[in-house]
């Protein structure tokens, strides 16, 4: 018998002489009529017109026709819900049939009908197959509830069968055990706050119990289940993952995951220095390797989640990097997935052996996985240190090869090789610059260009290279634009007396003929240092780079630990949330790792858990520091130069000549114009003239950069305790350097001159770094304004009160001694963010006695202005999180000498007083750290 | 779960579609076509997502199985329900073709019902399906009772895989153990990679419900063992072996084997496979191949490959090929063999080099001048890996089947009266030489 004729009729007509046949006489007739429907059905055609007939055919004891009429009542019984009620009296006839086979497919099919009219007649039959005695028909029952749940949920709850599907998890059949864990997990997915899935330790042992007896499909259920509930300590944590552990030789790859999710995302609750931790890291590694001799697609699925792992526990697969060399005919989604483990992996004790394939695979046939290749070749170089000599050296053959793309991917490479090692490799230029005319992809472009220009001295012909990309500037890409403006103007800094005419072509290129604003706003910047201040521009422009990191392309810490919460399931194939791809609310509970605690440790005061909590439960408020550094240098622009305080003579800016003498000490005489004016968008609004302050306007919005809160000045000497001068000042802290700004007043009648400043020891060994420069003798009634450097590198010496700092200050008529108190927050450093782990290891490692509690009163500031106005002063908010409402933000700033200060302050919405607690190793400082958050925040 | 299921011919007709969910419209079906199927480059993953909706598809010959869903399901689970469907509709109608799935729709909806529910797999193992859904079409009232009520103990029992009251006259059992050796060498004759990939497939003939134990030569169990196993690797070199990792059929107490290593199962009737295992330490390599290539100008190759057998000289290996690849370019070929023969490919770009049989320790040559023609073609030619193809009869990675003992307390037979066989065979998988 073949039933592939029936997907052949295709004639006009058809319906009618179906309706015909369905109505027929004969048994054998009828359920041929039947089939033809379906056929139709599968291949999209509407059959919905023979409704009727279909479902006059459903009463009849063969089975096989039963069942086709249901398959074309769930496709079509939504399309006619008045007609579909006439299949209700046998349904729920059919419920009550002494062949459990039929109860079930009954209970079965009428959850798939999704009329309301014939969900109220399923609830009766469906309480009772919840109770069967049969276990198929049970099982299939706890489906059913879900089903039904998706289509009237609050039916389901008025019923009170999630009371039933919950007692269905102490079944005495493992099947319906494991598909009532299934049906309650979805419907608790639809509501996150109800205790749905009410886990504990009995009915976690329940389940374990279900696990070693249902069929391979029920385990995933189960250990996905699983998954979602938190041991209270960590010997039930263990306990659960002694059970888990055997799964791990299943032969279904999807129930050999679920067990790796459970025991990665236990262990996190596990102590490193248990045994057992060590015993279950060695178990992981062989079954991981198992799956990539699985089919391709699994094989697939594996690779992506093995990425994650090897993330998170870099320690299991540190040995197994053969396992992930690439074979001839793996599909290309496998191979790019191992390129991608392979560098993960490589270490100086395998680098050899990585290099030697990755060579190989870039002489593949396959565009992407070469791409993929050829980077992975740099990235080695970038990692392993010892191994970028030989990388180099590879990446050079490969250019020799001459294949285009090869060639564009290696120079985009070598970029980040100069990048890590500067002034290591620069001899390969001569060959990159061979191959300056293949180039036809930006990426590459601006990584040559960016070659050239930064290496612009040692490369005779910069000038005209850099000019034969100039020829179609508007035709390259922003990244191109940029890169070439940022070249052409170190290349000017570096060889001015040649390439003036080059970057003012830029310039007005960038200026004034492009529609981008960024490209225009980088052209001004430049232009106006290169007019005000040249030794500022080359500061700026040339500043020595931050090397980059080793690993370029790692997921981001807090969304690593969601994803290892989801490894098996899609958001791992993705390295994506649920959120990202999932509509709607369901699937979207947001998961995290549990906390490491400590059994003996659970005891302990309330205090230790939530501060435990934060670093990984957290989403993320602060973009990670890598984000934040990635774009300042796409900006090029390097960090902040130190040294001399740029912000401090802004005064006297001014006053500099626009033409002035500092750009003809650069350039020797020749002549530089400004831009015209009138290329001055008016938006811009500060004249020329305020050039490089209003550029640190600009760099304003940048973080830390704006510098820390400063107080108004303070008379600290009055005149009439000495002899005339007044001197009221401030501390400021700027990018990085600490300045004592004095104003002297002359309340004298005559003349002072001579001046000079000293410290006496102090806490923090603050000392000023140049002489107190006074140029000119201070007449009677007249101020100057001085700004003194200071640094931390003097002579330390505890003082009462810790803040406390003693000055001597002479001048032609005596010396005046006063003292004065300096907020703390001056000696907070740029870079005292702490990293999340390494604050909660922190906050735990400082004894409690070091603890101290404060109340900020009257602040009313939401968390955001709280965070945002302390990180001006460069206290760092690490995690925020609610509790019961409050915002906690957990901070961390670091003082000059080193000592690390850790912070929760809690917000309370509606109270204006907040809470700060501080942990400190020196718990001296924490007074005076305090009344710097009070300053901070109350101005 | 998975909200749906198609599948497809080669040329995206639909042949199979089951909606399970109700967030899963027809435009999935069509999505599925115009963007996987008709895509104008090649698919480079097996789970695309198209406007929110993941597809999960896995090819067999040239159709197409695709499984669908909106939510964040368990991945490996999808692929690994996708190939039990395979196997399930393979077992009851043979290979999967289109003709094969348009004979056997209904059947196919009717599978599809009862192994997916509201896209929760269910039990899928053929042996339970196979009692209450057939080919014929089942007429419930000839079912009595009792057997009703056999056929649902048994879909969700926990023995679901073997049936009560199974019966035969003469209890036997077939076990095979199947390995597959991969190699990756290098030119210079390195091991760059190696592993064994074996399978131990059963075939059991057994009434009633028989508890078998399985034992072999695992290095764990031996070395528990004590003093016994001390005398027998006195007898000979290596007598166990390090099992890297394995799994097993879901018929195979894992708890027990977690605790005493031991492996414990009640088999299903018929053939199925026991355990799958992998080992990468002392693997007997019963080939070696040195290849030399030598470019002679720039239209010239000439290549010379010996082959060396690597095994007990009484022992006799079989269906031997050995795939030297050739250039693209290539304008003619010209070969000479010791043994067997040898034929250039062009379709293939490559000279395969057949010999049907070959004992241990011996040794063989082929050479070859390659004729290229000239190219401007930049790209220099990859230099595939020569690969090779054998059946030797004994297990490379040493594993040596120890015992399986067999006990059914209710009926009487016992465990001697049960003929016993076993079969080595090991096979080349992927045996690849860098040249």
């Amino acid at each position: 018998m073949t039933d592939s004729k029936y997907f052949t009729t295709t004639k006009k007509g058809e319906i009618f002489e179906l309706k015909a046949e369905l109505n027929s006489d004969k048994k054998e007739k009828k359920k041929e009529a039947v089939k033809k429907v379906i056929a139709s059905m599968t291949v999209g055609k509407d059959v919905s017109a023979l409704f009727p007939d279909v479902v006059n055919c459903m009463q009849t004891d063969n089975l096989e026709l039963k069942k086709l009429v249901y398959l074309y009542l769930m496709n079509y019984a939504k399309s006619q819900p008045d007609m579909a009620i006439m299949a209700v009296n046998t349904f729920v006839k059919d419920c009550e049939d002494p062949n459990p086979l039929i109860r079930a497919l009954a209970v079965r099919t009428m959850g798939c009908i999704r009329v309301d009219k014939i969900t109220e007649y399923l609830c009766e039959p469906l309480r009772k197959c919840l109770k069967d005695e049969d276990p198929y028909v049970r099982k299939t029952a706890a489906v059913c509830v879900a089903k039904l749940h998706d289509i009237n949920a609050q039916l389901v709850e008025d019923q009170g069968f999630l009371d039933t599907l919950k007692d269905l998890i102490s079944d005495s059949n493992p099947m319906v055990v494991a598909n009532a864990v299934a049906a309650l997990s979805e419907i608790a997915e639809s509501h996150p706050s109800s205790n749905l899935l009410d886990l504990n330790p009995q009915s976690i042992n329940k389940l374990l119990t279900a696990l070693n007896e249902c069929t391979e499909w029920g385990q995933i259920f189960i250990l996905d289940c699983l998954a979602n509930y938190t041991p209270k300590d960590d010997r039930e944590a263990q306990s659960i993952c002694e059970r888990v552990t055997p799964r791990l030789s299943h032969a279904n790859s999807a129930v050999v995951l679920s067990a790796v999710k459970v025991l990665m995302k236990f262990m996190e609750m596990l102590s490193k220095d248990l045994d057992y931790y060590g015993t279950l890291l060695k178990k992981l590694a062989p079954p991981l390797v198992t799956l990539l001799s699985a089919e391709p697609e699994l094989q697939y699925v594996a690779l992506r989640n093995i990425n994650l792992i090897v993330q998170k526990r870099p320690e299991i697969l540190k040995h197994e990097m053969k396992v992930f060399f690439v074979k001839y005919n793996d599909p290309i989604y496998v191979k790019l997935e191992k390129l991608d483990i392979m560098i993960r992996l490589a270490s100086q004790a395998n680098i050899a052996q990585v290099l030697a394939e990755l060579k190989e695979y870039a002489t593949e046939v396959d565009v992407d996985f070469v791409r993929k290749a050829v980077r992975a070749i740099g990235r080695c170089a970038i990692k392993v240190e010892q191994s970028a000599e030989r990388c180099v050296s590879t990446l050079l053959d490969l250019i020799q090869t001459k294949v285009n793309y090869v060639v564009q991917e290696a120079i985009v490479v070598i970029k980040d090789i100069f990048r890590k090692y500067p002034n290591k490799y620069e001899s390969v230029i001569a060959t990159l610059c061979e191959n300056l005319d293949s180039l036809d992809e930006p990426e590459a472009r601006a990584a040559m260009i960016w070659i050239v220009g930064e290496y612009a001295e040692r490369i005779d012909n910069a000038d005209e290279l850099l000019e034969s990309f100039l020829e179609g500037f508007h035709d390259e890409s922003t990244q191109v634009q940029l890169q070439l403006l940022t070249a052409i103007v170190k290349l000017f800094l570096k060889k001015p007396t040649e390439t003036q005419e080059l970057v003012q072509q830029v310039l007005s290129l960038a200026t004034q003929d492009s529609d981008n604003p960024d490209l225009r706003d980088r052209g001004y910047i430049y232009w106006r240092l290169l007019s005000t201040d040249p030794v500022a521009a080359k500061e700026v422009v040339l500043a020595e780079k931050p090397l980059i990191s080793e690993e370029t392309d790692l997921i981001e810490p807090t969304l690593l630990d969601e994803l290892i919460c989801y490894i098996g399931t899609l958001a791992s194939v993705y390295h994506k949330p649920p959120s990202a791809f999932v509509e709607g609310g369901r699937g979207v509970v947001h998961k995290s790792l549990p906390p490491r605690t400590a059994s003996n440790e659970s005891a302990e005061s309330p205090e230790a858990a939530p501060t435990g909590a934060p670093p990984v439960e957290q989403p993320d408020v602060i973009p990670p520091q890598g984000d934040l550094l990635g774009d300042l240098l796409n900006l090029d622009l390097g960090p902040p130069v130190s040294g001399p305080p740029l912000a401090a003579s802004s005064a006297q800016m001014g006053a500099v000549d626009l033409l002035g003498g500092g750009l003809d000490s650069l350039i020797g005489g020749t002549n530089f114009t400004s831009p015209p004016a009138a290329a001055v968008p008016a938006s811009l609004g500060a004249p020329i003239g305020s050039g490089l302050s209003d550029l640190f306007d600009l760099t304003s919005g940048v973080g830390n950069l704006s510098g820390s809160y400063v107080a108004p000045k303070a008379v600290w000497l009055p005149a009439m305790k000495a002899k005339g001068l007044e001197i009221s000042g401030t501390f400021t802290r700027q990018v990085g350097s600490i300045s004592m700004d004095l104003q002297l007043t002359n309340k004298a009648l005559q003349v002072m001159t001579d001046f000079a400043i000293q410290f006496n020891r102090n806490s923090f060994g603050l000392a000023p770094a140049a002489p107190l420069q006074v140029h000119a003798p201070l007449s009677p009634n007249q101020s100057v304004e001085i700004s003194l450097p200071l640094n931390t590198v003097g002579s330390v010496m505890k003082m009462e009160p810790l803040n406390n700092l003693q000055v001597a200050v002479k001048n032609n008529i005596d010396v005046f001694y006063f003292s004065t108190l300096y907020p703390l927050h001056i000696l907070f450093v740029e870079d005292g963010k702490m990293d999340r782990q390494m604050f909660l290891a922190t906050w735990k490692d400082i004894p409690n006695e070091n603890e101290a509690q404060f109340q900020i009163r009257d602040c009313p500031l939401s968390a955001e202005a709280v965070s945002s106005k302390l990180q001006g002063s460069n206290v760092f908010t690490i995690a925020k999180r609610n509790v019961e409402g409050q915002d906690m933000l957990y901070q961390s700033l670091k003082l000059t000498n080193g000592i690390w200060v850790l912070a929760e302050l809690r917000i309370q919405p509606g109270n204006p007083s907040l809470t700060l607690s501080l942990k400190c190793r020196a718990p001296e400082v924490s007074q005076h750290v305090y009344q710097a958050y009070e300053t901070i925040l109350k101005n | 779960m998975i909200g749906g299921l198609f599948i497809y011919n080669h040329k995206g007709e639909v042949l199979i579609s089951r909606v399970y969910r109700d967030d899963i419209g027809r435009n999935a079906v069509d999505a599925f076509r115009v963007n996987v199927i008709h895509a104008r480059q090649q698919v480079r993953s097996p789970v695309t997502n198209i406007a929110r909706t993941s597809f999960f598809h896995v090819k067999r010959s040239n159709i197409w199985l695709a499984a669908v869903t909106k939510q964040n399901v368990n991945a490996a689970m999808v692929f690994e329900f996708l190939y039990k469907m395979c196997d399930v509709m393979a077992a009851y109608f043979g290979k999967i073709s289109e003709e094969n799935i348009k004979n056997n729709f209904v059947l196919i909806y009717e599978l599809l019902d009862e192994i997916l529910d509201f896209g929760y797999p269910q039990n899928s193992e053929t042996g339970a399906l196979k009692t209450f859904i057939t080919q014929q079409g089942i007429k419930s009232q000839h079912q009595t009772k009792e057997e009703q009520s056999q056929i649902t103990s048994q879909v969700t029992g926990q023995i679901g895989w073997r049936r009560e009251g199974i019966k035969y006259r003469r209890n036997e059992l077939f076990l095979d153990v199947l390995e597959s050796v991969n190699l990756l060498m290098s030119p210079q004759g390195q091991v760059l990679s190696a592993h064994v990939s074996g399978r131990v497939v059963m075939k059991s003939y057994l009434s009633g419900m028989p508890e078998c134990k399985f034992g072999m030569n695992d290095k764990i169990v031996i070395e528990k063992q004590g003093k016994g196993a001390a005398d027998e690797t006195g007898k000979s070199g290596k007598q166990s072996i390090a099992i890297d990792d394995c799994t097993f059929h879901q018929c195979v107490r894992l708890s027990k084997f977690d605790s005493e290593r031991s492996i414990s199962f009640i088999p299903p009737d018929g053939e199925f496979e026991l355990m799958r295992y992998r080992t990468t330490k002392d693997i007997i390599l019963p080939f070696r191949v040195i290849p030399l290539v030598r470019e002679v100008g720039r239209t010239k190759l000439e290549v010379k490959v010996v082959i060396k057998s690597n095994f007990k000289p009484s022992l006799l290996a079989q269906k031997i090929e050995v795939r030297i690849p050739t250039p693209l370019n290539t304008s003619g070929v010209q070969v000479i063999c010791m043994k067997g023969k040898a034929k250039y490919k062009a379709s293939e770009n490559a000279i395969v080099w057949k010999i049907k049989r070959m004992a241990g320790m011996k040794e063989s040559q082929i050479s070859a001048e390659i004729e290229l023609l000239p190219t401007n073609d930049k790209k220099k030619w990859a230099r595939p890996p020569i690969s090779m193809n054998f059946e030797v009869p004994f297990a490379p990675s040493g594993l040596k089947v120890r015992y399986l003992k067999v006990f059914e307390p209710k009926l009487n037979y016992s465990d001697h009266d049960v003929i016993k066989w076993v079969r080595y065979i090991g096979r080349s998988g992927i045996y690849e030489t860098r040249c």
